[in-house]
């Protein structure tokens, strides 16, 4: 993670070509280097600024103005006891779809993205460019016709549909990052189990999903954070409050005017939690998939 | 007590098996029984992509060819109309400024996300105690709900009561609040930061992924004919970064033109319609006038020009992937 013993090789060779002694030399070096980690903090500060932002303007005692302090000296925490009030259903039926969308998304992409990584076949390049392509339509051409459609089918206003609807932000990036880790997966483990006699189904379960655990938890995290974050099929595929995912209920808070700003960013503060922690606690996993799937 | 005949170890291969290959015809059958396997396997994902992107795509098509409007939720009927709703699409007051709000956006934005992930990007590339920490905290903008960011940016942007007018006046750089978000003539700008903003971390994560790529030596050779600081730049990292900067500005522009969340939450398109783009003119004539078969014209000309970059992003992809 950090860079603290620096590679041999690397740093010392270019901070001081001719060492009289290792320790002097990496005291000399590390000064330099510890500038950088300053600088690197007041980037780190000004581009995290509206977050922090947003967690102080969450606990102003006001209503509907916007003056805060610069720091929550006298926090008051009735916006969160509005927010959680107000938005409390809303929390739940968010985490129900994202939770609901990293299965789906799982079930689906999972044995998809093995066979990718399997069959030898021209065809294979072309279902590939056919995901990657999926990407890059705009999700309103999808709103669109998924209204029609689920007003037909009755899906509109519902915990189902939109997880399926969610799963189009999910479904192509997991079979991508999937299949970039199933490919280097050792041929070799897995025909030793099929030469013991396991069919392709039972070589899937027991070998490869176990071996590709680490993948799947990146592919998993991003899912739920996909779900989690959508707004647009919220938008559109619901016409009533009885489903209504909290990235709607800012919007609707958001209004024309705002009346409440400590309830709307005590909402955003809550709505951001899932990132937060996940960017925390699992950030080996998050920054596997940040580099490894390259884009949302 | 294991006998002679079973010396199998734990995932070994067993002689005894491999010694006798089945019968020809048991062997056809479990090849095609395996195919079998490989397709359900692959099917739901196929099922699904058709479902969810092949079909909508189909759908807008037919649909910005048809009156469709909530009258036929409940009559069914849609009758066709050829390319009239391409006309109306087209013909609106509100296309000019659409496609060129779509552009100063996608431009501005590109611009913006690409210079500073780059600087910032170059910037992580020197290794320093805790670099590798700093690099992930500062993914957080891209994993935020983007209606979130916006929630935070309008409080941000306040004419009256924002921190950001206030610091604005407490430095002296401006004695009058901006009006970011209520001014005609400034709310696509203030659109544009804060997509800037949103952008950043995905320009640096590419770009740095890009980076690492060169090899150490190309700069150690450099430095020895005197190639340091930008002329290093110029002469070295750029010829050998100029792959994925394609990559990142061709993606960025498919992903900026179809941004929608972050106009609906900050502006809903206005004030006095400067921040419609295709994008929100698409959303606004189906789900609000509930024009569904304009939304779709409207839709179809955004998929167009998003066609247009997805094919320059694969042929580029392709000449990458060549060599």
């Amino acid at each position: 993670m950090t860079a603290l013993t620096s590679t041999p090789g690397r740093a010392p060779s270019s901070a001081a070509p001719s060492a009289p002694s290792s320790s002097q030399a990496r005291r000399r070096a590390d000064r330099p280097k510890l500038r950088h980690t300053a600088v690197g903090l007041l980037f780190l500060a000004v581009m995290l600024f509206p977050v922090y932002w947003m967690v102080n303007a969450s606990l102003q005692p006001s209503g509907n103005t916007l003056t805060a302090d610069f720091l929550p000296l006298n926090p008051s925490f009735a916006g969160y006891e509005r927010a959680i009030a107000q938005q409390g259903p809303n929390l739940v039926t968010s985490l129900l779809i994202s939770l609901g969308t990293v299965a789906f998304s799982l079930a689906v992409a999972a044995p998809a993205a093995y066979m990718l990584s399997q069959i030898r076949s021209r065809w294979i390049s072309v279902a590939l460019l056919a995901i990657l392509v999926s990407q890059m339509i705009p999700g309103i051409v999808i709103a669109n016709a998924l209204y029609a459609a689920y007003n037909d089918l009755g899906l509109l206003n519902s915990i189902h549909g939109l997880i399926l609807a969610d799963a189009t932000h999910a479904i192509p990036f997991v079979i991508l990052i999937l299949r970039a880790f199933m490919m280097r997966i050792p041929p070799s483990i897995v025909e030793a189990a099929r030469v013991d006699g396991a069919g392709v189904v039972r070589a899937f379960v027991s070998i490869v999903l176990p071996v590709s655990r680490n993948s799947l938890i990146t592919a998993g995290l991003f899912a739920f954070l996909f779900s989690w974050s959508d707004f647009l099929f919220a938008l559109t595929l619901t016409t009533t409050e009885a489903v209504r995912p909290v990235t709607l209920g800012i919007y609707t808070y958001l209004g024309t005017q705002v009346s409440n700003w400590s309830a709307v960013m005590a909402t955003a503060v809550l709505s951001s939690l899932p990132a937060i922690v996940l960017l925390v606690l699992a950030q080996k996993y998050i920054a596997a998939g940040a580099t490894g799937g390259s884009v949302k | 007590m294991p006998t002679l005949e079973t010396p199998v170890a734990p995932g070994g291969v067993s002689p005894a098996r491999a010694a006798a290959p089945p019968a020809r015809g048991a062997r056809r059958r479990r090849a095609s029984r395996e195919r079998l396997v490989q397709a359900l396997f692959l099917a739901p994902a196929g099922l699904y992509l058709v479902l969810f992107f092949g079909y909508p795509v189909v759908k807008n098509v037919l649909m910005s060819l048809q009156e469709y409007t909530t009258r036929t939720f409940f009559t069914g009927e849609a009758p066709w109309v050829g390319l009239a709703n391409y006309a109306t699409a087209i013909g609106s007051n509100l296309f000019g400024p659409a496609m060129l709000n779509t552009a100063l956006f996608t431009v501005g934005s590109i611009a913006g996300q690409f210079a500073i992930g780059l600087a910032l990007a170059s910037f992580f590339r020197k290794r320093f105690p805790l670099s590798g920490f700093l690099r992930s905290m500062l993914l957080l903008p891209w994993l935020l709900p983007l209606i979130v960011s916006s929630a935070t940016w309008r409080s941000i942007l306040d004419q009256d009561s924002g921190v950001l007018n206030g610091f604005l006046r407490g430095v002296g750089l401006i004695s009058e609040p901006i009006p970011w978000l209520t001014s005609p003539s400034v709310a696509l700008i203030a659109v544009v930061l804060v997509n800037i903003w949103v952008g950043i971390p995905f320009n640096v994560t590419i770009l740095y992924g890009g980076l690492q790529e060169i090899p150490e030596e190309l700069y150690e050779a450099g430095a020895m004919d005197g190639a340091t600081g930008w002329k290093a730049f110029w002469h070295i990292t750029w010829p050998n970064l100029r792959p994925v900067v394609s990559v990142v500005l061709v993606l960025g522009v498919v992903y900026t033109l179809k941004v929608l969340d972050i106009i609906l939450g900050l502006t809903n398109g206005g004030p006095a319609n400067a921040t419609q783009t295709l994008a929100v003119r698409s959303y606004q004539e189906s789900f609000v006038n509930f024009q569904f078969g304009v939304g779709a014209a409207f839709s179809n000309i955004l998929i167009l020009i998003s066609l247009v970059f997805a094919v320059v992003y694969l042929r580029l992809n392709r000449r990458a992937v060549d060599e």
